[in-house]
């Protein structure tokens, strides 16, 4: 805090997608990261994990119930609320603490949409107000892509399900106090697949850390079950209908991905611009150079064009539609868009560019989990070449 | 207890500063609301909650001399959650202090309020006039540059800590008064209204709109006047002589000892 306060409020930006109350919401989440984040999330990279306290504070400004249903203690908001809020936690430069810090952002919405009202009542609110942490629990050691095929069996004994069997990658998985798990249920395939909510403290519940390229404070881990107990009532939605639940919910994820994707790719940008105009060389700044010029001109139209492809498809959503075609393209178009921003402006910054500390060495690092995670580039492809009938 | 906030846009003060001629360029600027009002509505906010209870021992109206159009801030401050608001719809660039001071004490007065708060500047033209001046206006009392405040409910009366070159002074005013506030106000302990625990931690600053905040500030009710219909015609005895940018500074050097710099003091810069 000083007395020249940079924190502002940014007037309504002449478009026909975001209003007056965006911008407000941009102006909270912004002063939120200057805050509550910018001070310490180098500690937090070291550390590995974000501290509690953080969902705690950004459950007090409501950040974490965005887009949920306000008797739960949401407070709802359009795709452009969810994408500006992304936004703006990339301006710390951390892709881990988007990660984690949204992470119920995947593990709540199959609760939110097919849980029971006495699943939803008891797990939403604290979740948003940011005193329990939620994952989502769907790739295994024997693979993430192929989710109609996993192995973690959920077999019914009395009021319990009983789960046997190991989850790896889970971002949130050290801290999570409600996990929401993909199980097989039934038979193979697709059919046999549901949704769980294991609770943290559920017995025969373990978890071992990963280490990671990226996404440092980001706590993400492998999860084994062994004779796991958990209530019956914690089941989302329908026995053996889990799969269809855990598509719809990719699509979230995946536009959250392409959000979390161009709003690194504009700090890429941002930090491109403001070291090349400082430094010198051979007597002069960097900027003045056409071959920098020009290199920055190609980051900014490449993040103007897969912001307005985002812009368009979140329009739609907003009316009721899910183009999957398109929000498949749209993630890996946005996840190239983030290597290619990140490719250049550690370029730019040159030995500055690679050294610990700076944000682009950071966001390099985290590329490649965004063209991997939430479905991976190929099956992107896969997936958008079916929906187009190819 | 009615307390009125005074609340004032004002250019970007982070943007660089264009002109002209014999004026600032406001044309294209970006609006933000004044950061000494955000502590202002702060203040009143610690004092009308009362922490771990939903009863409200205050309401907040935040008033703003501004077109009726030009009302994000006032909205912001609704957002953070002030409970109503009051526009006096004018083109406040135009005007002097006085006028302004007579426009606020004119709203206090049709209010009813038992306090006036006010941040002890505008970040643009930084006068530190406007309480003063609204306090002459009403004959209230008046405690500017509150550091900390302290309300006394029974006595009803409040406990000001205002910093001054050798110390702080501690100034009781009885209520109805006007307060102007400066930045340590928004301290985590800074402000104390007997019905929340004295010692509760506020967060360092003003409190951010919450999400909730942003929904419900539509909603609230924003009363727009006219300075006519409050008896005050607007005017200015100020005259702006002239408006230019401050000297560019030279760059600085970096010396290798103390001694340099002492030897550069003397032959360079000829002050030792
Ligand atoms: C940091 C991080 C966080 C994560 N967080 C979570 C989480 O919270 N919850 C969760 O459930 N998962 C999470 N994941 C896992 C992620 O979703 C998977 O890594 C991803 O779905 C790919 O699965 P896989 O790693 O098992 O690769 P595989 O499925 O084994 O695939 C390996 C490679 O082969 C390619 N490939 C696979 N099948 C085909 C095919 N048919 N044709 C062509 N190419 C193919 C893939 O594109 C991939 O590049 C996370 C991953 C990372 C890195």
């Amino acid at each position: 805090m000083g007395a020249r306060c940079y924190h502002r409020f940014v007037p309504a930006p002449r478009s026909p997608y975001y209003t007056e109350d965006h911008e407000a919401l941009r102006s909270t989440v912004r002063r939120f990261v200057e805050r509550e984040v910018v001070p310490h999330i180098d500690q937090w990279e070291r550390d590995g994990a974000l501290p509690r306290a953080l969902y705690l504070a950004a459950g007090e400004i409501g950040l974490l119930g965005l887009g949920f249903p306000e008797e739960y203690g949401g407070t709802p908001g359009d795709q452009f609320a969810q994408f500006v809020a992304t936004e703006e936690l990339c301006r710390a430069g951390s892709g881990g603490l988007v990660a984690s810090l949204m992470s119920h952002g995947i593990g709540m919405p199959p609760v939110a949409r097919l849980g029971s009202p006495q699943l939803k009542a008891q797990v939403l609110p604290p979740v948003l107000r940011g005193e329990k942490i939620a994952a989502l629990a769907i790739t295994e050691p024997s693979g993430g892509s192929d989710v109609a095929n996993l192995r973690t069996r959920a077999r019914l004994d009395g009021d319990h399900w009983v789960v046997d069997g190991s989850k790896t990658l889970i971002t949130s998985g050290m801290q999570a106090d409600y996990i929401t798990t993909a199980v097989r249920t039934g038979g193979e395939g697709m059919e046999g697949v549901s949704l769980l909510v294991i609770p943290g403290d559920a017995p025969g519940l373990s978890r071992t850390p990963l280490q990671k390229m990226g996404w440092w404070c980001s706590d993400t881990a492998t999860l084994y079950f062994e004779d796991c107990r958990v209530p019956v009532g914690n089941l989302v939605g329908m026995v053996n209908q889990g799969f269809a639940a855990i598509m719809s919910n990719f699509n979230g994820e995946r536009l959250g991905i392409a959000a979390v994707a161009i709003g690194m790719a504009q700090v890429c940008y941002d930090e491109a611009v403001a070291y090349a105009r400082q430094r010198e060389t051979f007597g002069r700044p960097l900027i003045t150079r056409q071959v920098i010029r020009h290199k920055l001109v190609d980051m900014a139209q490449d993040i103007g064009a897969t912001r307005a492809y985002l812009e368009a498809i979140a329009w739609r959503v907003d009316r009721g539609q899910w183009p999957i075609a398109e929000v498949c393209m749209l993630k890996n178009q946005a996840t190239q868009c983030l290597e290619h921003c990140a490719k250049e402006a550690v370029q730019i910054l040159g030995g500055a560019g690679y050294v610990l500390g700076a944000k682009v060495e950071r966001i390099y690092r985290e590329t490649k989990v965004l063209s991997i995670g939430g479905g991976a580039e190929e099956i992107m492809k896969d997936l958008a070449s079916r929906q187009l009938g190819l | 207890m009615k307390i009125l906030v005074t609340v004032k846009r004002i250019p970007d003060p982070d943007e660089s500063l264009k002109f002209a001629g014999n004026a600032i360029d406001t044309s294209s600027s970006k609006w933000v609301a004044n950061a000494f009002d955000e502590y202002a509505v702060e203040t009143a906010l610690r004092m009308a909650e009362h922490i771990g209870n939903k009863d409200r021992l205050a309401e907040v109206i935040v008033c703003s001399v501004c077109p009726k159009d030009k009302r994000q801030h006032v909205t912001q401050f609704l957002a953070m959650g002030a409970d109503r608001g009051v526009i006096v719809d004018a083109d406040e660039t135009a005007m002097d202090s006085q006028t302004v001071a007579k426009l606020v004490a004119e709203v206090f007065r049709r209010e009813g309020c038992d306090l006036l708060v006010s941040g002890k500047l505008s970040q643009d033209s930084e006068g530190n006039e406007v309480a003063q001046r609204a306090a002459g206006l009403l004959d209230l009392p008046q405690a500017s540059f509150a550091a900390t405040l302290r309300w006394d409910r029974g006595a009803n009366a409040l406990t000001v800590g205002r910093e001054v070159d050798d110390g702080v002074e501690t100034k009781t005013i009885p209520l109805p008064a006007v307060v102007s506030v400066d930045l340590r106000i928004v301290l985590p302990h800074s402000v104390k209204n007997g019905a929340t625990a004295d010692d509760h931690k506020y967060s360092d600053g003003a409190r951010l709109a919450s999400l909730r905040g942003i929904t419900m500030a539509k909603r609230k009710k924003v009363d727009v006047h006219t300075p006519a219909a409050l008896g005050v015609t607007p005017s200015s005895h100020v005259a702006v002589a002239g408006v230019t940018a401050p000297e560019k500074r030279a760059a600085g050097q970096i010396v290798d000892s103390a001694q340099t710099l002492v030897n550069k003091l003397i032959t360079e810069a000829k002050v030792l």
